[in-house]
């Protein structure tokens, strides 16, 4: 199925849930936080998501600011 | 948070004891380090109102001095009191409208509000303070918008000085033209306030506290505060009265406070003050309140007499009444009978007027007013200010009104300062 | 009636005491691995991060990972354009796990970086009402500050000077104006290039500053940020104590020859 992640179109296995997804790009789960179709997903949900064809996701960290 | 709530707090700090303990304390190094200061936190008013300021009325008149041309120009406001009835169902112990005073009682009728309407504006003052007694069943909110739609006509600037109101009685005022509204507190000393007021809604201590914020809510531009100094100890309730006018303009930036400085006087056969007010200390109180607050006007009226006035002018003084009677009807009265009818001057004759409220002390007509002004070097203004659209500033106000909440958000008063928290 | 002491002096705000008035920012590094020294040299507890999408072909270390872990941490909503985009931006921040402070910076003027008053209130008075602790960074307006104390914003953040600018307190006069109208913390932020700005806005009466370009781009940003340490607390001690008398000039006849006194002795 097809997802958008960050703006980028996607490819993955159907039933794959939002913490795998995160594993495979290498991301600490613990240092992002995700939106999926606009909805924050709460950081403890994550290996229960399972993302559906067409979603949405943004996935955000902390950066330096001022 | 209401000025109810400022004044429980302050109340213990300015107790007899405290307070004394303060004002001893006060040195006039610390008055000088006060009158560096760009912005002055209430214990440095209390400063300012101490013994050892009034070692150093000099220098304060000089800062004060300073802080009205700054904010208000070399100009003198003028405005005169019409007394529209003295109906009364107070017991004010101080008060010649007593409700137990057998004097007459009389309340003007349309053609008469028009005839001291006409007789007013014929001396070329402009600004218009209307005055009841406290019935309302007699001289009540309609009855003053009433009259103030009579008088519009004639005058583009007027305010009332009566009983408290409510918030939907102060808005039925501000829609019949009315800008502004004075309120004395008399004296904010919870426990003396009842012994001075026996009877009468007036009794109300609380009630009355909060008018001001009522007026301020309701769109009054202009709110006047006083106490009748005399009746408690001077300083404290100066030290009230200009905390007040502070916490108003700061939870209602778009009202211009002002202060008046009302005093009794002693004299034989009436109520005797508690707390003798000597001019040394009106000036004092005057140039505190100047110093505290250098955006608020400060009234002088009539009850003080015409020598000291004047040389009240350049200590940071912006109105004063001129042409004043204190007795209903009292204006058309005088045009008929000429000066010397007028029961209401001291030493006068008791020619046809009216009971006065009180007896005042400079009989001087507007045109007086304004010569001694000009020779103080100061400008006599009879037209401050007009609303610039047809009912468009009540708007404006009202605008303004909706955008400070009433909520504990705005305007949350901390008396201490430089507070430590912020 | 006594009047406060430099002792206990704490800056509360959203019910947290400080003891340090100066928040640090973590932008503009050359290196994150600095963070940590200079927050220590700052003695801050307070420092500012923003969140922005994951670089997918470029994941980079998270900076949290530099932070000591006592300090507050004070998200921003950088990048915000309208008020809805700064209230998700936040929302994602307190998801984070990152607390419920943030600092609401509304910007769609990207020439000179200035915020966007109606918006940062509106933005303010929507999270204010969802319980976070709101600090909006302002132009230092008078009446955008009383929008923002009714939108139930923590404090007010006005700014010195355009942002990034290093060009100190231009807006001195406007400030003085919130700290003695608004009865929040007026923490000055962007602007302040020097700490002897950063000095001059507490002597004033502000609560804090917030300083980041100023430390991050200094030749030494350890040795800078506590240079401002040192600079904010002389600033909060000198505004504490009094400012001594300082030659006024003679105003309006001070020095008159008749006392406008004179007659009380008569």
């Amino acid at each position: 199925m097809t997802i958008r992640v960050n703006g980028q179109q996607m490819e993955c296995e159907t039933g794959t849930t939002l913490l795998q997804l995160l594993e495979r790009m290498a991301l600490r789960p613990e240092a992002v936080v995700v939106e999926r179709n606009r909805a924050i997903v709460k950081s403890g949900e994550y290996g229960a998501t399972r993302l559906d064809q067409g979603d949405e996701l943004e996935l955000l960290h902390f950066v330096g600011g001022g | 948070m209401s000025m109810y709530d400022v004044v429980r707090e302050w109340a213990p700090r300015v107790a007899d004891a405290p307070l004394r303990a303060f004002m001893e304390a006060a040195t006039p190094d610390d008055v000088a380090r006060v009158l560096r200061k760009e912005r002055l936190s209430p214990h440095d008013l209390l400063t300012l109102l101490s013994p050892a300021a009034a070692t150093r009325l000099e220098d304060m008149a000089l800062r004060a001095r300073e802080l009205t041309v700054r904010h208000f120009g070399r100009t003198i406001q003028l405005f005169t009191p019409l007394y529209l009835s003295n109906h009364c169902t107070n017991q004010c112990r101080y008060c010649g409208f007593n409700a137990r005073n057998h004097i007459p009682r009389q309340r003007l009728t349309d053609e008469e509000i028009v005839a001291e309407g006409r007789a007013i504006a014929a001396t070329g003052l402009r600004h218009l303070l209307l005055l009841t007694g406290d019935a309302r069943h007699v001289s009540g909110p309609q009855y003053i918008a009433h009259a103030a739609r009579l008088l519009a006509p004639l005058f583009p600037s007027l305010s009332v000085e009566v009983y408290s109101l409510t918030d939907e009685e102060y808005a039925l005022l501000v829609d019949a033209g009315i800008d502004g509204m004075t309120m004395f507190q008399e004296t904010y000393n919870a426990a003396l306030y009842p012994e001075l007021h026996p009877a009468g809604p007036k009794r109300d201590y609380h009630f009355r506290l909060d008018a001001p914020e009522r007026a301020a809510r309701a769109g009054m531009r202009s709110v006047g505060l006083g106490a009748l100094l005399g009746l408690d100890d001077w300083r404290r309730d100066a030290f009230f009265t200009a905390l007040h006018g502070y916490w108003l303009q700061r939870r209602y930036p778009y009202v211009d406070a002002s202060f008046s400085v009302p005093r009794l006087r002693p004299h034989a056969g009436a109520f005797q003050p508690a707390h003798t007010v000597s001019d040394h200390d009106l000036v004092q109180v005057i140039l505190a309140y100047r110093i505290f607050m250098p955006s608020a006007g400060i009234t002088v009226s009539s009850r003080e007499r015409a020598g000291l006035r004047d040389n009240l002018i350049p200590l940071g003084v912006t109105r004063m009444s001129a042409g004043v009677s204190t007795a209903v009807g009292g204006h058309a009265v005088r045009e008929q009978n000429g000066h010397a009818a007028r029961k209401d001057v001291e030493g006068q004759g008791d020619g046809g007027g009216a009971t006065p409220q009180f007896e005042i002390s400079d009989p001087r007509s507007a045109d007086e007013m304004a010569a001694a002004i000009a020779a103080r070097g100061y400008q006599p203004v009879y037209k401050d200010w007009e609303s610039v659209l047809d009912g468009g500033y009540g708007c404006g106000i009202a605008c303004a009104a909706r955008r400070t909440p009433s909520s504990e958000l705005a305007g949350n008063f901390t008396p201490a300062a430089p507070s430590a928290t912020a | 009636m006594t009047h406060d002491t430099h002792d206990n002096d704490t800056l509360v705000i959203g019910g947290t005491a400080l003891t340090s008035r100066l928040f640090i920012g973590t932008g503009k590094y050359g290196t994150d691995s600095l963070i940590p020294d200079v927050a220590g040299a700052s003695g801050s507890q307070v420092i500012t991060v923003a969140l922005r999408r994951v670089d997918l072909a470029n994941p980079r270390s998270n900076v949290l990972a530099h932070i000591p872990s006592h300090m507050r941490l004070l998200p921003n909503t950088s990048g915000a354009r309208t008020a809805e985009e700064a209230v998700r931006i936040a929302r994602l921040a307190q998801a984070a796990g990152c607390g419920n402070w943030i600092k609401i910076e509304v910007i769609s003027d990207s020439r000179f970086l200035l915020p966007d008053g109606y918006a940062t209130a509106r933005a303010t008075e929507t999270l204010a009402k969802e319980g976070f602790v709101v600090l909006p960074y302002m132009n230092p307006d008078l009446y955008v500050a009383r929008d923002l104390v009714n939108a139930g914003a923590a404090a007010v953040m006005p700014l010195g000077a355009p942002i990034g600018t290093n060009r100190g307190l231009r807006t001195a006069e406007m400030i003085g104006v919130l700290i003695e109208e608004i009865d929040l913390p007026v923490i000055v932020d962007a602007g302040i290039g020097k700490p002897s700005q950063a000095c001059e806005a507490m002597e004033m009466g502000a609560a804090a500053c917030l300083v980041n370009t100023a430390i991050a781009t200094a030749g030494n940003p350890v040795a800078m940020a506590r240079a401002f340490g040192e600079a904010v607390r002389a600033g909060r001690a000198a505004y504490l104590s009094g400012a001594g008398p300082v030659a006024a000039a003679t105003a309006d006849g001070a020095n008159a020859s008749s006392p406008l006194t004179g007659f009380l002795g008569e």
